[in-house]
């Protein structure tokens, strides 16, 4: 069992419903103490069953082994950045939105369909899907195409596994990702930013490329609401926004699908969207970036490099136009 | 709208208004009040709070440049509707601070976007329409302060009137600016907001000029 669950085999309250920082930190100073008195189980039991426990719980760990290949040796990002940071617009379009909103997020029970052009179509809940393949910790640079960027320890296992079980046949040419839209949980679907359900694609060859990562934790624990729990895919030499978040179904697909932000700016976003530093965005340069949490207001931006640096990606586009396939 | 209201200042009733004293200190606190956004900006950019700190400071002090020019902007509106002319020895600081919050959005850009590449920077002024235009209106905005002062008011006599109608195009050039740049994110829920209020206000001179050509009544005009 990957998810720790109590000893009654009652689930732990939802990881990742986080109340204000000085709240859950200070529940977690509590905790401590509790657990310095060596009444620990009977304690942790008591609080458990009480409400105010179930918002500040932390997260449940996830056991992964760190794979070193597809590391960066970079600095990590501070979890408190990463998670009080977030671009999530089915919570709020500001940054700072998600980690406040996201609370409301349901990620139990959650399954994912996955279907389209596959022999052998499945519905998988959560903890199956989390059990599909070993869990591996890979730390990824993120690039916002805003310019920005994170160094983040993801925890999940090559997408290319989930593939295989479900065996594509040959009219599978891409595969569409499709977001939760639930206004009840997510106080910003019904906003006209963008389309609702979120949806999101990769082309077959970037689906099954082993750094496209099923993702379902990070930081060594369960991915938090506002990053996109329970289950999110992560695509590290493209922008940010082409890794879907909280998905509820994969689709494998003959034509490349109508995806959120090309949808509604396809002359900024376009359907690659691989990180060039080469191919600006309309309104601002790609060719360099700030790291967040490097320096504050007057550190030096960094250098954004081609395919945000995995450049073991670069034979997927070997003869397309990367200026006009953007 | 009396004939009354066609005049320029109109006045709905006459305003003894605060003493010197008193407007001494309004002043002061008018000048505070302005100066605590930027206060923010800093103190919390300073502790390293904002995860973003140059999208924090970008954000603020072109957000608060465009309140300010709102509320500049509202003066004359304020007096006609409430007959306070004293307001009027409001405006000039707030205008100022327009241009103070202009001015550090745009430093911003210079110092963290381009660290004072000057080259770099013309490059995304020309390259960018919504830079573009938000340079033009920060452009503009340059000789309405320097003839801020007294005796510059007293040289240019009609002629400052005529050039601080410049804020008439700086305007609508900084919420086409706020606009295109919300357009990346198709959020344009701000903009409108803005756009709108900018409209009310401008509109209203729109309204009042027109009353006043089509008025028998001889107008004292002595500008907005």
């Amino acid at each position: 069992m990957l998810i720790k669950r109590n000893p009654n085999g009652i689930d732990l309250p939802f990881p990742s419903e986080i109340t204000p920082r000085e709240v859950y930190e200070g529940r977690r100073k509590f905790i401590a103490q509790i657990a310095a008195t060596a009444a620990v189980g009977s304690s942790l039991w008591e609080l458990a069953n009480r409400e105010a426990f179930a918002q500040g719980a932390p997260a449940a760990k996830l056991a992964a082994t760190r794979n070193a290949a597809f590391s960066t040796t970079e600095k990590q990002t501070s979890f408190e950045d990463a998670t009080h940071y977030n671009n999530y617009y089915e919570f709020g379009t500001d940054k700072s939105d998600p980690a406040q909103n996201a609370h409301t997020l349901r990620t139990r029970p959650w399954t994912v369909q996955i279907d389209g052009e596959v022999k052998k179509p499945l519905t998988l809940d959560i903890d199956h899907l989390t059990r599909l393949a070993p869990l591996e910790e890979r730390l990824y640079r993120l690039r916002c195409v805003e310019g920005w960027s994170m160094v983040i320890p993801w925890v999940g296992y090559s997408l290319a596994n989930l593939i295989r079980q479900v065996e594509p046949n040959g009219n599978a040419k891409y595969v569409e990702f499709t977001t939760l839209a639930d206004k009840r949980q997510m106080p910003g679907v019904g906003s006209r930013v963008l389309e609702w359900p979120y949806v999101e694609g990769l082309r077959m060859d970037e689906a099954m490329h082993p750094l496209t990562l099923l993702t379902v934790g990070m930081y060594g624990q369960v991915l938090p609401n506002q990053n996109g729990a329970p289950v999110r895919v992560i695509v590290p030499w493209k922008y940010g926004f082409k890794s879907a978040k909280s998905i509820v179904r994969i689709r494998f697909v003959r034509d490349q699908p109508r995806t959120a932000w090309n949808t509604v700016a396809p002359e900024e976003y376009g359907f690659y969207s691989n990180v060039n530093p080469n191919v600006d965005h309309p309104r601002w340069s790609q060719a360099s970036e700030r790291r967040i949490g490097e320096g504050g207001f007057f550190a030096p931006k960094r250098k954004t490099l081609m395919f945000n640096g995995y450049d073991q990606v670069a034979s997927l586009y070997s003869g397309m136009d990367l200026k006009k396939f953007f | 709208m009396t004939a009354n209201a066609t005049q320029r200042p109109a006045i709905k009733k006459p305003s003894l208004g605060p003493t010197p004293k008193q407007l001494a200190a309004l002043k002061a606190v008018v000048f505070v009040l302005a100066l605590l956004p930027f206060a923010r900006i800093v103190w919390l950019t300073v502790r390293q709070v904002p995860v973003d700190p140059v999208e924090f400071v970008t954000h603020g002090t072109g957000d608060w440049a465009l309140y300010l020019l709102c509320a500049t902007l509202a003066i004359t509106p304020l007096r006609r509707f409430t007959g306070w002319n004293w307001l009027i020895r409001l405006r000039r600081m707030l205008g100022l601070y327009t241009f103070f919050y202009g001015l550090m959005h745009f430093l911003t850009f210079l110092w963290a976007d381009h660290r004072f590449d000057f080259g770099a920077m013309w490059k995304d002024v020309i390259k960018r329409p919504f830079i573009t235009v938000g340079f033009i209106a920060f452009v503009l905005l340059l000789p309405l302060a320097a003839t801020s002062t007294n005796a510059m008011i007293k040289r240019l006599g009609r002629r400052w009137a005529q050039l601080h109608r410049l804020i008439y195009l700086i305007a609508p050039l900084a919420i086409l600016h706020y606009w295109w740049m919300k357009a990346g994110k198709h959020n344009f829920e701000q903009p409108i907001v803005w756009g709108l209020v900018v409209a009310m206000l401008l509109g209203l001179r729109v309204y009042w000029s027109w009353n006043r050509m089509r008025s028998p009544v001889p107008s004292r005009s002595v500008g907005s």
